[in-house]
């Protein structure tokens, strides 16, 4: 009895507000949101074992033989049992290949966000709360970054290191490259949301209070506005990530991401391209069914983390 | 040397169609222990005068002139690193809405351990002690779970009982209350105003309350001033403003109570609203509103004048002591 009510007296443990929570109870009732979670922990899961689970490493190149190149997957007839999903032009396991593409295109779409997230949060921060000159200064800057498309920053960039230091180079620095790239073309996102949530909240009452108090003004920034604003950001940031991820495919596709020796989603599609017409469609067709499916599963979780964190669009 | 003294302070608003003086001629000063009163209209400056004691105006206003001197360090042109040693530790302020000024996404206790963190050089552990004190000070049941409990969870009065509790946190020498008590239920504005008298009394923190509920004023503070368009009229004694008010704003003000009406009849009230800052009349500001302005009152800023134990700022007192008495006790300040 005095155990039940001392559980009773201490406070939720932080497990138990999540189940308490808006968040949870609207995906209790979400069937979309259930499913794209699902998936995307599934991508996930892949990507992040994939070494345990590809039944060859298609970045070895003693494991590859051309001899195997364009097998068709297995449904289709002359397909060999030992390539689940077919072989690509090199000989590769197409599945083996995926998981590992998937890995590089997952990778560089969450550090291209965070970079952008780091750098926008910490500008859009600094521009709100300051306010005056320098809030004018550092969205003007934002302006002129978002007037360049990212794609057009980002071909520049690439075409010009790679013209620069050589094609070598650049495929060993390949995945950072892409990372800073799309990284930094596209804080402007993140410094725009953010900057309008500080506006509103800076004339918040709690604000002067911690003023009142005497702390100093990033902590007032990191510890006390940052937290309030957290919903925009971590929407943007679904649809971010989704965004990073199309990016460094579209880039693949070009030729100016991954090499082909280490292909991610995209470069994978842009290397089957060229096979298409010759009857070996799965080449480009699985991989890009692969990359709509991520792409598809975080707007849609986006979509319905939108939702549940804007009071105003409450569906009851 | 008092501990608050405040001299000719001048507080302008740099708007964008010219400089505005939100706060002219403020001088008054505050000892250990003491309680004011600060009353007013809405608009009269006195949030204003709460935030620049504390250098905190925020962007369109400054202080434009005049000295608040604490501890004998004028505050207006300490460094951004002396003001955030006094904020909060030796000078702290209470606020109107509880609902507004705790931050919701952190806990009582974390905003309770940031501010004496930021101010002591002292373990997390003995920061969680001293905060649930105060918890415990300030009447807060059960204070170690309230502890880890966000302010959604709590009560108004709760909430204000924690307010409090962080105004107390670092024992200050001054609390400016800006009208505590309005935001909450009447029954627990009595509740709450008593427990900031008893915490004030027994730490022997002098008071600013700033309001515009007379009866609290009355109740509550030895000493009073009462704003109008950015300038004290009016300062004294409580008991004098309240029982004897000389200036016809005040006298206006107790008229409007309705304690003071004959039942039956239309409150009284002061005709008029108060003039925006951008436009206050010339004279004496409350000359439109006044039924006793005299020529000069349209011309001349009235000087202050003493009566009694309080000294006005209104030429109709000015002439009425002229005429009782001998010149030479009109003193003028």
């Amino acid at each position: 009895m005095s155990e039940q009510l001392q559980t009773m007296d201490a406070p939720p443990s932080a497990w138990q507000r999540f189940r308490d929570s808006h968040l949870w109870h609207s995906f209790t009732r979400d069937r979309v949101a259930q499913l794209s979670l699902a998936i995307f922990v599934t991508y996930a899961v892949l990507a992040l074992l994939a070494p345990l689970i590809a039944p060859y490493d298609p970045y070895d190149p003693a494991q590859i033989d051309i001899l195997n190149a364009e097998m068709p997957p297995s449904w289709e007839e002359g397909a060999d049992p030992a390539f689940w999903l077919g072989t690509d032009a090199q000989g590769r396991d197409l599945w083996s290949t995926i998981l590992y593409g998937t890995r590089v295109s997952l990778t560089i779409g969450l550090c291209a966000v965070a970079l952008q997230a780091l750098l926008g949060i910490i500008i859009g921060l600094f521009a709100g709360y300051s306010g005056g000159r320098i809030d004018s200064l550092l969205m003007r800057c934002a302006d002129v970054q978002l007037s360049f498309s990212t794609m057009m920053v980002a071909i520049v960039v690439l075409a010009v290191f790679q013209a620069t230091f050589g094609t070598e180079l650049y495929q060993n620095l390949a995945m950072l490259m892409l990372i800073l790239v799309i990284g930094i073309a596209e804080w402007p996102q993140y410094a725009r949301t953010i900057r309008a949530s500080v506006l509103a909240e800076k004339k918040k009452e709690y604000v002067d209070a911690a003023r009142v108090i005497g702390l100093r003004s990033p902590r007032i920034m990191f510890r006390h506005i940052l937290p309030n604003t957290l919903s925009p950001i971590l929407v943007i940031s679904t649809v971010q990530v989704a965004n990073a991820i199309i990016a460094e495919a579209s880039l693949s596709f070009l030729g100016l991401g991954m090499p082909v020796s280490q292909p991610s989603l995209g470069s994978l599609i842009s290397s089957g391209f060229e096979y298409i017409f010759s009857g070996s469609w799965w080449i480009t067709v699985i991989p890009g069914v692969v990359l709509v499916g991520l792409v598809l599963v975080m707007n849609l979780l986006g979509d319905w983390l939108r939702d549940v964190l804007n009071p105003k669009l409450y569906k009851g | 040397m008092a501990l608050l003294e405040v001299r000719n302070l001048e507080v302008r608003f740099g708007l964008r169609s010219g400089e505005v003086k939100a706060l002219r001629d403020i001088n008054f000063s505050l000892e250990r222990g003491e309680r004011l009163g600060v009353v007013g209209e809405s608009g009269a400056g006195k949030s204003v005068l709460g935030f620049s004691i504390l250098n905190l105006l925020s962007k369109p206003g400054f202080i434009a002139g005049g000295e608040i001197l604490f501890e004998g360090k004028n505050l207006a042109n300490l460094s951004p690193r002396e003001l955030r040693g006094i904020r909060g530790n030796r000078i702290s302020m209470i606020f109107q809405d509880p609902m507004m000024t705790l931050n919701p996404v952190l806990t009582i206790g974390q905003q309770m351990v940031e501010c004496l963190l930021a101010h002591r050089k002292i373990s997390r552990k003995d920061a969680k002690r001293i905060a649930l004190q105060k918890l415990k000070q300030v009447y807060i049941p059960s204070p170690e779970k309230r502890f880890d409990q966000y302010p959604h969870e709590l009560s108004g009065g709760m909430r204000q009982r924690i307010v409090i509790a962080i105004g107390l946190l670092m024992d200050p020498d001054i609390i400016i209350a800006d009208e505590p008590t309005t935001a909450l239920d009447v029954t627990i504005q009595a509740e709450i105003m008593d427990l900031m008298l008893e915490l004030c009394e027994r730490n022997n923190v002098a008071l600013m309350l700033i309001t515009h509920d007379l009866g609290v004023v009355s109740q509550v503070t030895r000493q009073a001033m009462v704003m109008y368009a950015g300038r004290i009229i009016e300062h004294g004694p409580t008991r004098e403003i309240i029982n004897d008010a000389q200036h016809p704003y005040t006298q206006g003000l107790m008229n409007a109570l309705p304690q003071m009406a004959i039942p039956g009849q239309r409150l009284n009230q002061i005709r008029g609203s108060m003039p925006p800052l951008q436009n206050i009349p010339t004279g004496c500001a409350f000359n439109p509103r006044c039924d006793y302005a005299m020529d000069i009152c349209r011309s001349t800023l009235p000087e202050y004048v003493r009566s009694g134990g309080c000294r006005v700022a209104c030429h109709m007192v000015a002439q009425q002591l002229a005429e009782n008495a001998a010149p030479q006790t009109l003193e003028v300040k």
